[in-house]
């Protein structure tokens, strides 16, 4: 057995499987238990290594090749996969939930393990040509039944299928600088090319109209898996062109460029947060500013900014979970999600709006919450290399709380008399007071996520050293 | 005879290019990227083993063939766009400046990847046609026609730098996807307007 067959192959078929069936429960159930699985294979099998189990052996490979090339996954990546195959659990638990299941599991199973065939495929550039396949297969799972495909949808499919020409066009490139590091025309025309490719893709400013737009128009529970999905891999894709080209790595001007995109996504994600007056789009702009927190941890360098990167990504799950189910809870019961036809909603529904209201302000970074330890990391690294950097974050960060702050007093102004009452199934309020439980602990004790991350930066031989 | 030839494909590309742009039936649209198809596999065969090449025409016939029976299906014949503006003769004029613009690009690319003019300007222009149509319209199926026109034009470079084959089975892997939405998009029922 070879590992890409385990961690892609496999998932692509029961993928294909799960579409077959009908029931949410016995889908959710299958996939949770199989992906559950791929965590634990991942955390416990050795790659490359002869393992006996009574009298049978078996060994893992991490190498299998297809059509010339070769999709490896190695020791290395078992941490990586453990938290993605993870953090999928987590989504497609809650998907029965809010009865998404069929079209989250199936397809969510099958992006997942096409992202996971993306950062194992060497060379690493032809992952541009399967991110833009996960990319497609993701239409499905974007569009809303009976309507018209919206604004954001088309643009998200033009925006991520613009980045694959300008990925893979610098690879032929950086080919090039390789045989011939002294050109200089050669390094700036590269590095103009992997810029705008990775702009595409992460939805770096301004190429982020999408996002809001997405997550006004579909269902959130699928664009909040799609925005945590998609950015955490192109990020992990991204670190391997900054781990595997020195030039890249060590231009003088990449920290500046990282550091004001990353800055430039903050302030303006918590700004433009701050004044909306839908709930998803406000969740959007939460997003975008995530990706800027996370381009600005790389922008920090060495280790240390590595390490917070993978900091951020354990809360930054969690509180997405928690903010698109229970938004998806809400849409399905108010006629629209604008702030001034929810006011009062809190009475109603106390679990959904208590969870988004959390999940809000904890990835704006609020103490004893578990977004907390990470933002305090950016802010105490950021403080010592750049006081400018912080006040325009402070910004964002204000913008993010406000809206928060915002949402509560919408979600309590009921009309006097309106008694208190919860119209959340059992199964929802269950699910939503384990993860209020889990955003507390995680930032009363940052220190337990530790064991989900810590193996992370071995994947990166010169980054992570 | 090559060069003629290439010469006539990049004429050919030309007219298909400009011809989706500002066709108002699908059906002349489907024609014409069947035809445009053509030209980009004299193109990319250039480079290219003739058999290799010929992936980029199946896939390309394919996907129009998707297109076509998913317009069939959705059973409209003329969109309306609601974009700003619909004249003929504004895109015709901006398919002039597209052409002028890749025309000085092609002759310094053609140079910097060794590439006969006509490819590399057959290239560009696609490219160029491509964005143009992404720009001026929002209507899922020119949208389709526009990444499809770009992902064309991409394709006849790359082939000049890149000949493994996982990559042209992922690029016709990635057209048919497109294809493939573009046939879900037109057949999701129509949003009912108040």
């Amino acid at each position: 057995m070879s590992a890409p067959i385990l961690w892609i192959f496999l998932p692509l078929i029961l993928a294909g499987f799960l579409l077959l069936l009908r029931n949410q429960k016995v889908i959710a159930l299958i996939a949770c238990i199989f992906t559950l699985f791929l965590t634990l294979a991942a955390w416990l099998l050795p790659m490359d290594t002869a393992m006996a189990i009574g009298n049978w052996s078996f060994k893992v490979t991490s190498s299998f090749e297809i059509l010339g090339r070769h999709l490896v996954l190695g020791s290395a990546d078992r941490s990586l996969l453990a938290l993605i195959y993870g953090s999928a659990i987590i989504w497609f638990a809650f998907a029965p939930a809010v009865k998404t299941a069929h079209r989250l599991t199936s397809l969510g199973l099958a992006i997942t393990a096409l992202l996971v065939a993306a950062l194992a495929v060497e060379p690493f550039l032809y992952a541009a040509l399967l991110i833009e396949m996960a990319v497609l297969l993701s239409i499905p799972l974007l569009s809303v039944s009976g309507q018209r495909p919206g604004k954001g949808l088309i643009r998200f499919v033009i925006f991520q299928t613009l980045a694959m020409p300008f990925i893979l066009f610098s690879g032929w490139l950086l080919s090039g600088i390789e045989a011939n590091p002294g050109n200089l025309g050669l390094v700036q025309q590269a590095a103009i090319l992997i810029g705008l490719g990775f702009s595409f893709l992460l939805a770096v400013f301004p190429f982020y109209s999408w996002i809001p737009l997405i997550t006004e128009e579909s269902s959130p529970l699928t664009v909040g898996f799609i925005l945590w999905m998609f950015p955490t891999v192109t990020i992990f894709f991204g670190l391997g062109f900054l781990d595997h080209y020195t030039w890249l790595r060590d231009a003088p001007t990449l920290g500046n460029v990282l550091t004001t995109v990353g800055i430039l996504m903050v302030v303006s994600g918590g700004l433009l947060a701050a004044f909306q007056r839908h709930l998803g789009r406000i969740m959007g702009y939460a997003v975008i500013m995530e990706t800027g927190y996370s381009i600005l941890t790389l922008s920090l360098g060495g280790t240390v900014g590595l390490n917070i990167f993978f900091m951020l990504l354990v809360p930054r799950t969690l509180s997405l979970v928690i903010w698109a189910f229970a938004l998806t809870i809400l849409k399905e019961h108010s006629p629209t999600l604008i702030l001034s036809d929810i006011k009062g909603l809190g009475r109603s529904w106390p679990f959904a709006t208590s969870g988004l209201v959390l999940a809000n302000l904890a990835l704006a970074g609020m103490p004893i919450l578990a977004g907390f330890p990470p933002h305090q990391a950016i802010w105490e690294v950021l403080a010592s290399t750049s006081l400018p950097a912080v006040i325009w974050v402070l910004i964002g960060t204000i913008g993010l709380f406000f809206s928060a702050v915002r949402v509560m007093l919408t979600f309590t102004a009921a009309p006097e008399g309106a008694h208190w009452e919860s119209h959340e199934t059992g199964v929802q309020r269950i699910l939503l007071a384990i993860s209020f439980l889990a955003l507390l602990m995680l930032g009363l004790f940052p220190q337990w996520a530790l064991p989900l991350w810590s193996n992370l930066p071995a994947i990166f031989t010169h980054l992570g050293h | 005879m090559v060069t003629i030839i290439n010469w006539i494909a990049l004429f050919i590309v030309l007219v298909t290019s400009i011809g989706l742009l500002l066709q108002r039936d699908w059906r002349w649209g489907i024609g014409l990227l069947t035809t445009q198809y053509l030209s980009i596999f004299w193109l990319v065969q250039t480079h290219w083993p003739v058999s290799m090449a010929a992936v980029k025409l199946v896939t390309g016939w394919m996907a129009c063939a998707i297109l076509a029976i998913a317009q069939l299906n959705s059973g409209s014949s003329q969109e309306t766009e609601e974009s700003w503006p619909q004249g003929r003769l504004f895109r015709l004029f901006t398919a002039g400046i597209i052409m002028a613009t890749t025309f000085v690009l092609s002759l310094r690319a053609s140079s910097w990847l060794g590439l006969n003019l006509p490819i590399a300007w057959a290239s560009l222009l696609l490219i160029g046609m491509g964005l143009l149509q992404l720009g001026i319209s929002g209507q899922p199926f020119r949208v389709i026609l526009g990444l499809l026109t770009i992902m064309a034009g991409f394709e006849i470079l790359y082939a000049a730098v890149e000949s493994s084959t996982l990559v042209a089975a992922l690029l016709s892997a990635v057209n048919l996807g497109l294809a493939l939405s573009g046939a879900y998009f037109l057949n999701l029922p129509q949003e009912e307007k108040p």
